[in-house]
């Protein structure tokens, strides 16, 4: 998965300190692993450095400075990017794709297309093994039979989640 | 949506209310000759009433469908019911052979409809029923073959006219894994050299990996993936 998009598409709902940063990812998608402070900092740097977020202000207290950022136009425009481009299929990329789906949610746009266009992606990768299957031998077909079970695997918890998708909505945005 | 080239039926903002349901709501479609066009999207999405409206068999509330240069919309009810029967094959989920008749009674049947004599029809019909590997099933009836026997009889009857079109909802539904894949085989390479188009309606991956393409119906609209990506 990709904290910098991640932590970017959060910002798309308005400026924030790393620590209401980490705070949301933690909340949304690091059950099991939250960030690290360190992540957050090194990675908003980064951003910043690359000209997709931008300081908006900058409080004074009695420990270190907090910086509070906003995302740029160029920030969006590299969210939608990456929403919009199709995962590669590859085991586990769940976190990846839920990630993407509840993003989108987060910032009103239509999740059913990134959906729609990773079930594409997929339906690619199992054209191009249905076809090695039905040409080859009984080893490429067993070959081809477990990769096509593993994708098929991934479109059953994608038409699902698809299905899903007015009960995720509310419940991301309570 | 402009009509792609070449294409051998087209729908162009189909709408079809069902009472207060609405089933369709600017749906589009094209198939190019022999091209399988997988049609996806969740129960209730409108994906069979599509089919069911660009196979002539329920007329859409307003919208065009073009076959060969023809008007769909604008024929009559027995025009439709020519085009049908000479121009598209139909394979479905369940119940679609005839229980009193054999195997090669119910491939030949669509012929006989047409007027071709009994002997002419059941040779035709045995050709086919060999290319899907069931002619050994000739003389036995329906309710004495297996789920996947009787489909493969019932794709053979929906090629024996030698169709341009053949809409299959959901034809491996009923059927284990093996034999769903083993009458995608069938059906696409028969439908494949004949030249005939074929309009897949599926929920299964597996299944919709059998084709050149799909259109994903949501809410009654249609998205074309390969524009999309």
């Amino acid at each position: 998965m990709s904290i910098g998009h991640t932590l970017l598409g959060l910002l798309e709902s308005g400026p924030r300190h790393g620590y209401d940063l980490k705070r949301a990812f933690d909340e949304k998608f690091g059950h099991d692993r939250p960030l690290h402070y360190g992540q957050v900092y090194s990675t908003m740097s980064r951003l910043l450095k690359n000209g997709l977020v931008e300081v908006d202000g900058i409080e004074a207290g009695g420990g270190p400075e907090r910086k509070r950022y906003a995302i740029t136009e160029a920030g969006i425009t590299d969210v939608e990017r990456w929403l919009a481009t199709p995962e590669k299929p590859e085991p586990y990329l769940q976190s990846t794709l839920y990630t993407k789906v509840v993003l989108a949610l987060l910032t009103h746009r239509d999740a059913g297309d990134i959906l729609d266009t990773q079930r594409s992606e997929h339906l690619r990768s199992m054209r191009i093994l249905t076809d090695r299957k039905r040409k080859g031998d009984l080893a490429d077909q067993l070959i081809c039979d477990h990769a096509l079970f593993h994708l098929e695997a991934d479109l059953r918890w994608l038409e699902l989640t698809a299905a899903r998708l007015d009960k995720l909505r509310a419940a991301v945005t309570r | 949506m402009t009509i792609p080239a070449g294409s051998l039926l087209t729908a162009q903002d189909l709408r079809k209310t069902y009472g207060p349901t609405t089933a369709l709501d600017g749906a589009e479609f094209s198939i190019h000759p022999g091209e399988v066009v997988a049609v996806m999207g969740p129960s209730g999405s409108g994906k069979s009433t599509l089919l069911h409206c660009i196979a002539g068999i329920v007329m859409p509330d307003s919208g065009s469908i073009t076959y060969n240069g023809r008007e769909v919309t604008a024929m009559s009810d027995a025009e439709r019911s020519a085009l049908r029967r000479s121009e598209f094959g139909f394979v479905f989920q369940f119940g679609q052979l005839v229980p009193e008749l054999t195997c090669v009674e119910n491939v030949a049947l669509p012929l006989r409809l047409s007027g071709s004599s009994r002997k002419e029809a059941e040779r035709t019909a045995l050709a086919w029923m060999e290319r899907l590997e069931v002619d050994d099933l000739r003389k036995k009836r329906p309710g004495e073959v297996s789920g996947g026997q009787g489909q493969r009889v019932a794709v053979a009857r929906s090629l024996v006219t030698n169709p341009r079109v053949v809409f299959a909802d959901e034809p491996t539904g009923a059927l284990d894994s093996f034999n769903g894949e083993r009458v995608m085989e069938l059906l696409t390479d028969a439908a494949r050299s004949a030249n005939a188009a074929v309009v897949l309606v599926t929920h299964e991956a597996r299944v919709a990996a059998y084709s050149d393409r799909e259109i994903v119906v949501r809410d009654g609209r249609s998205r074309d993936m390969e524009r999309v990506v």
